[in-house]
């Protein structure tokens, strides 16, 4: 469980992040929508503590970020806005560096590795370098080396960014697979039908704030629109950086 | 296992399947000093050997008025040119070096018992003529003196009346202070080496990594930021020894093909040698790691480090160029300035003199402290939230 509590962090006169409070739950996917500048990344990166946020608290499964920084790393997985890979490395041994950093023994690591190459059916890549990756390609081997030690929390920044629609499609099966693990899975997103079609919880924000939050069919009951891209417009107070 | 091994461990073996890397750290850099160094040594050298045996071609202008002074001339090992018509120009334009040109009037000073003249012209810009001119001069010196005394002899007089002072020279600079020019660049090639060997490290482990976008999902890891750079700079820190290594191996070979002893010169590049520079060089090593790894981390892209770090390289030529143009006894505190330490230290090596182990601990200690600083100031980099993140 994730608990994010009046988050606030500004890049000097610019807030980028004013005031921004949710609960991602167990067994759950909650998405953070927003346009492009809201504040979506700038908040993940205090969620995997890459950021110090100036103000507010930061919770995994009842510890502090600020307290517990290496706590709360060892039990998210993070997928972040950058992804780069090590493209002189292959793709298991760019998922066994990040497994031998969290830790795990031998034994875990080569039966984690093994599962999760066959999960994201990456068996005819796993031995290649990762350089001349297609973008799916590098995607499954970043999703990969952020789950090698089993995280409770998933962290997915923009997760589908670049993918084409096979690829997509495989992204929102995995993650839904996540959720019937019974993770607590946290992605953002500018896209409202991926968003609308995954998530249990929605989060909008716009302009470093939370303007609303809870499912799809609170928001169309809240905005009073059956149209869920309207409700979000008449949410967020104009279409502008959102993509149907 | 060990965090900071294991971050060591990928940055390892990434980059030596880098070919760019391992051509850089581990054939050019070791490589470049010791060819230079050997292929310029025993160029000069060879020069230096000619030019004393050699005999000095000149063109006499007149050698009809003198025939005893040009036989002469010819007994010591010069060697008549044909007269050329315009002396000056040619001297000028560097076709001759020099030209002796004899006055028709000079066999009838001879006889008269006058002084006669010779005129010698020459370049004395052209370094290169310096050594023949300066052998012509003390030749025709020598003719002059042998006859004056026979004069004074057939006069009923001591030679010794007309000189009464003698000035004998005794030389005491040995070999390699002579070569204090060859000697300076010995150390510069050595630091070039180990600085060539980490910087590919350093740009690929921060600057790199910052633009190929896996320096956040990195950092997404439970390990302390510290650790990661440790194992970082120690990937680097290795590169730069192994690097300085292969060039110590190589000086070692190249010191049997550089003709060091025909000109009575010592070069000693044996194993204490080597021991030695591996050891005042490891302060220095680590500097240069962190300072590279700092450098790189404020850079924006791989270009942009790639081209600051070439600037770094520059830095080491100083004190060679400082020393080889004011060639001035070393001080204690130099032992305390890592770079101009090292320089001095290496410097004393190859010529076989002693190190005391004063200015070796000040040498060390002193660079360390350097390193320490150096490596705390990446530290902080490493630690702000801007690093990471990149574009």
């Amino acid at each position: 469980m994730i608990e994010v509590d009046d988050l606030h962090k500004a890049f000097g006169a610019v807030k980028a992040v004013d005031g921004v409070s949710f609960v991602a739950r167990d067994g759950e996917i909650t998405g953070l929508l927003g346009p492009n500048g809201a504040g979506k990344t700038t908040t993940l990166r205090m969620l995997y503590t890459l950021m110090t946020p100036d103000r507010g608290s930061v919770r995994v499964d009842g510890a502090d970020a600020a307290k517990q920084p290496d706590v709360v790393r060892r039990r998210l997985g993070v997928l972040p806005d950058s992804r780069g890979l090590y493209k002189r490395l292959t793709a298991r041994e760019n998922i066994e560096y990040f497994a031998r950093l969290q830790g795990l023994d031998k034994a875990t690591m080569k039966t984690r590795c093994d599962s999760l190459i066959a999960a994201l059916d990456m068996d005819d890549i796993a031995a290649r370098r990762t350089e001349g990756f297609s973008q799916g390609q590098r995607v499954k081997t970043a999703i990969a080396r952020a789950l090698v030690h089993d995280p409770r929390n998933i962290i997915l920044d923009e997760p589908t960014n670049g993918l084409d629609v096979m690829a997509t499609r495989a992204m929102r099966h995995f993650l839904l697979q996540l959720r019937a693990e019974g993770r607590c899975v946290l992605f953002s997103s500018h896209i409202m039908q991926e968003v609308a079609a995954l998530c249990d919880r929605i989060v909008v924000i716009a302009k470093g704030r939370v303007v609303a939050c809870g499912s799809a069919d609170e928001l169309r009951a809240q905005t009073g629109q059956s149209n869920l891209e309207e409700a979000f417009v008449r949410i967020i107070g104009s279409d502008e950086g959102l993509a149907a | 296992m060990n965090t900071i091994f294991i971050v060591f461990l990928k940055e390892v073996i990434e980059n030596l399947r880098d070919r760019r890397t391992i051509t850089n750290a581990l054939i050019v850099g070791p490589l470049l000093g010791p060819l230079l160094f050997a292929g310029l040594t025993s160029m000069m050298i060879t020069r230096e050997l000619d030019r004393g045996e050699k005999p000095i071609e000149v063109s006499i202008v007149g050698a009809e008025h003198a025939p005893n002074l040009v036989e002469f001339l010819k007994q010591n090992g010069v060697r008549p040119k044909p007269p050329v018509a315009d002396g000056e120009a040619r001297v000028r334009a560097q076709d001759e070096d020099m030209v002796l040109r004899i006055p028709p009037s000079y066999g009838e000073a001879w006889r008269a018992g006058k002084t006669a003249q010779v005129e010698l012209l020459f370049d004395s810009s052209q370094r290169d003529a310096a050594t023949p001119v300066e052998r012509l001069r003390g030749l025709l010196q020598a003719y002059s003196s042998q006859n004056g005394a026979m004069r004074l002899m057939a006069r009923g007089l001591s030679p010794a009346v007309a000189s009464p002072l003698v000035v004998a020279s005794r030389d005491q600079s040995t070999p390699q202070g002579r070569s204090a020019l060859l000697f300076a660049m010995l150390p510069y090639f050595l630091i070039l080496s180990a600085f060539m060997g980490g910087m590919y490290l350093a740009i690929d482990t921060t600057a790199g990594e910052r633009e190929r976008q896996s320096l956040e999902p990195l950092f997404a890891n439970p390990v302390a930021r510290w650790r990661i750079l440790a194992g970082k700079l120690a990937a680097t820190f290795a590169f730069a020894m192994a690097s300085l290594t292969l060039s110590l191996l190589a000086f070692a070979q190249a010191g049997r093909f550089i003709p060091t002893e025909k000109i009575g010169m010592v070069l000693d590049f044996g194993p204490r040698f080597a021991f030695i520079a591996l050891l005042v060089m490891v302060p220095l090593v680590l500097l240069a790691s962190c300072l590279q790894t700092l450098i790189a981390a404020f850079a924006k892209s791989y270009r942009e480090a790639q081209t600051y770090l070439s600037l770094l390289l520059i830095v080491p030529m100083l004190p060679s160029a400082m020393l080889a143009v004011m060639p001035i006894k070393a001080q204690a505190w130099m032992f305390a300035v890592p770079l101009l330490s090292q320089h001095l230290i290496i410097t004393k090596l190859v010529r076989a003199e002693p190190v005391s182990a004063q200015q070796l601990l000040l040498c060390l200690a002193c660079g360390c402290a350097a390193a320490a600083v150096a490596a705390l100031a990446t530290s902080r980099v490493y630690h702000s939230e801007r690093l990471a993140i990149s574009g």
